[in-house]
């Protein structure tokens, strides 16, 4: 059924209207008027959204779908795009975290961003950030999606240099945005792909014709498949293009947590999800996202481990976390992924601004090697950042547990045991990563520097609350998902999103992906797995760095080799710089130096030296004399007068 | 009666000492003088053919030359008087301020 609800579209035009006003008014809003109109959209917007998913709630459970077109786009021939939206389970659980953290995260910024001098133009930003975002999450065609997924692609390039005086901030956001161009192109490549197919991409049009249009694992759908997936992993920081997000913390760290934390880079595995029916028909495509999903989670994992720069360990976690998302979408579990995704957006955001909190009170110190012993003079980062700590090493009841549990689940009932194995030493290493984060920062001794030590203080109500609240999140957010129980509230409400995909794929193939049933004894002997191995990632941390820190050092000197391949992150930007970067950079500068210097160039000035040398022959006519003209001008006439007399008659 | 041909003789005659005349003289006021021969050249040729053709209309242009002459004396030699004010001079071959 499809109720036209007026507001639908209001949910991202509200931040786009704080964009505007932002712009109209510019600097008489004051900064007080700036952080109210910034904040105060994006509540609204989230107040709206929970209207709209109530309402959706409250719909007939197979029925649950609300459409609403607010303007026709464009239209060629049959072809049209609306510029429509979708709200269903999916886009409901997205469009509430979206809102719901970015408010948070706009509140915090308050405090956090309050000594900037751009401090309008921030959230300016995050507004207009909030708007694509939305579109895209809401979007009910490819096209609009598009939109969004460009305008975050720009937005996260904005704020990444937000502060463009420093050279790495500028570099860093053009990195983030060509490197997501790279991947943009497959999305569009993948689009094209699945019109030519289908002849729409109107998402429910083009979900119901796949089964009939493509043939299972036909050329055509994997191709498609595998091009919208290059494009998530562009924007999901996944391999191979997954080198923007750890230098994408150059930005101011509310950033880092709202988009390359909770919410834009998620948007390649919502976009996955989204697309599932897809993806269900072209198992080579599903086979590549588990595997590159689950190569991420353990190579990201192990960069992880080296690194000192606080929010690169948060950002490599990330890139695997999002590694997880993908792995579960790979082997068929996609409210697994969906599931992780909301509660990493919670414990992630939490951890880094945490992370921020830590920043502001020593003045802006990011390395862990100059923190330690924090846990009591920063109380409440230190509370908070713990309980994000241990929800994001999968420590039951927090949130981190029962999701990831869920996709290790997934994979090991689905008979991929090798990716379950590379999950389950992936939640090994977030464990021990990231309690060597927390151990590095808040116990010890203190290893600050005499200028961080002076100035020492806890932060402002406006960014410890909405730690808080994330932190109260973390814990509570896992539990719409236990495990063990058939048919948990969490999957029951995506499931008339999957399950009709799941239908049509196995209606069109006969055998889908039916999912080897797991008795309720694995079941529970995987939970023991999963919860041995992150106390044991614990336990090792602990170890290394709290009760011998000489043990870290040993070990850094008895694993040399590995040791610096991670600290210098494999060398894989070196890689690209060597292999992709610097060939392209010679390749145009030659291109610049012989067709715009020489060609372009070349004609340009070429009209105007030929200019040049007739008006210097010309002008020698123009000798300023009366007389002179005269005689042309009695010269011109004689000769027009014997021409009539000779020739017309 | 004078044959037409006689009157066209004198017209252009008039008028080959007009042109020769603004071609030939410095003095600006002399070219205007030479401007003027060649309009009343022309008028005289209108004339003649007006009246060997038993025509009114021929008679009537010359009215309508003289006053376009009229205005023509009118504000050249208002631009002359200013250009003698300025440059005290009013020879055009001293004046090439357009020169290119």
């Amino acid at each position: 059924m499809t109720v036209n609800l007026p507001y639908l579209v209001l949910i991202p035009a509200l931040p786009l209207a704080g964009v505007l006003v932002s712009l109209l008014l510019g600097d008489r809003l004051g900064k007080r008027g700036t952080a109210f109109v910034g904040c105060g959209v994006v509540l609204a917007a989230f107040a709206l959204a929970l209207r709209a998913v109530v309402h959706l709630a409250g719909m007939p459970e197979g029925a649950r779908a609300i459409q609403e077109v607010a303007w026709r786009w464009m239209q060629v021939g049959d072809f049209t795009i609306d510029v429509g939206f979708l709200l269903d389970p999916l886009s409901a659980v997205m469009v509430l975290v979206v809102t719901g953290v970015g408010f948070l995260i706009h509140v915090y910024s308050v405090g956090y961003m309050a000594h900037d001098r751009s401090f309008r133009r921030f959230f300016l930003y995050l507004n207009l950030f909030m708007f694509s975002m939305l579109t895209l999450v809401l979007a009910e065609n490819f096209v609009v999606m598009f939109v969004g997924w460009e305008g975050v692609g720009l937005c996260s390039y904005l704020l990444i240099g937000f502060w463009y005086e420093r050279p790495s901030a500028a570099q860093a956001g053009m990195k983030a945005f060509i490197v997501n161009r790279i991947g943009d192109f497959g999305f569009l490549l993948g689009m094209f792909t699945l019109f030519v197919g289908a002849k729409t991409l109107q998402y429910t049009t083009l979900f119901g014709a796949a089964p009939h249009v493509f043939a299972i694992g036909s050329t055509a759908i994997v191709a498609a498949t595998l091009l919208l997936f290059l494009g998530a992993t562009g924007k999901s920081a996944q391999i191979p293009l997954y080198t923007w997000l750890p230098d994408a913390m150059e930005g101011p760290t509310p950033v880092s947590a709202l988009i390359h934390a909770a919410t834009m880079v998620t948007a390649g595995v919502y976009m996955v999800a989204r697309c599932h029916v897809l993806f269900e028909l072209a198992p080579v495509s599903m086979e590549v996202v588990a595997v590159i999903g689950a190569l991420t989670a353990l190579f990201a994992a192990t960069i992880g481990l080296a690194q000192n720069d606080i929010k690169r360990v948060l950002a490599y976690s990330t890139v695997s976390q999002l590694g997880y998302m993908f792995m579960a979408c790979g082997v068929g579990a996609f409210s697994a992924g969906i599931f992780h995704l909301m509660t990493h957006a919670f414990f992630k955001a939490l951890l880094f601004l945490g992370a921020g909190s830590v920043i502001h009170a020593l003045s802006d110190e990011q390395d862990l090697r100059r923190m330690g012993g924090l846990a009591n003079r920063l109380p409440w980062t230190h509370r908070t950042m713990l309980v994000g700590t241990i929800a994001i090493a999968g420590i039951p009841p927090l949130a981190g547990f029962f999701s990831k549990d869920e996709i290790l689940h997934g994979a090991f009932a689905s008979g991929h045991y090798g990716i379950w194995l590379a999950g389950l030493v992936g939640a090994v290493l977030t464990a021990f990563y990231m309690f060597r984060l927390y151990i590095l920062a808040f116990r010890g001794k203190s290893r600050l520097t005499h200028e961080a030590e002076h100035h020492l203080h806890e932060s402002p109500p406006t960014m410890i609350v909405p730690l808080v609240v994330l932190a109260i999140l973390s814990i509570v957010g896992g539990w719409v998902g236990p495990p063990l129980v058939a048919n948990n509230p969490f999957h029951h409400w995506l499931a008339p999103v999957f399950e009709s995909g799941a239908h049509a794929a196995s209606a069109g193939a006969g055998a889908g992906a039916a999912a080897h049933e797991v008795g309720g004894t694995t079941e529970i002997l995987l939970i023991l797995a999963s919860v041995a191995g992150a106390l044991l990632g614990i336990f090792f941390a602990f170890r290394a760095y709290l009760q011998q820190p000489q043990l870290a050092t040993r070990l850094q000197q008895r694993f040399a080799g590995p040791y610096r391949a991670f600290l210098n992150k494999y060398w894989v930007d070196e890689l690209y710089d060597s292999t992709v970067v610097r060939p392209v950079r010679r390749l145009s500068e030659a291109l610049w130096r012989f067709w715009d210097e020489k060609v372009v160039d070349g004609i340009v000035n070429g009209v105007g030296y030929t200019l040049e040398g007739v008006s210097a022959v010309l002008r020698l006519f123009q000798t300023g004399f009366v007389g002179t003209y005269a005689l042309f001008f009695t010269v011109g006439v004689l000769a027009l007068f014997l021409y009539f007399v000779r020739h017309v008659r | 009666m004078i044959p037409v041909g006689w009157s066209l003789a004198l017209s252009a005659a008039l008028f080959t000492i007009g042109v020769v005349g603004v071609l030939v003289r410095r003095n600006a006021i002399v070219i205007f003088m030479s401007v003027e021969l060649m309009l009343n050249a022309g008028n005289l040729a209108f004339v003649a053919f007006a009246r060997s053709m038993g025509s009114i209309d021929g008679q009537v242009f010359v009215f309508f030359v003289m006053t376009v002459a009229a205005a023509e004396v009118a504000i050249g030699l208002a631009l002359i008087v200013n250009l003698f004010r300025l440059r005290e001079s009013v020879f055009v071959d001293e004046i090439n301020l357009l020169k290119g």
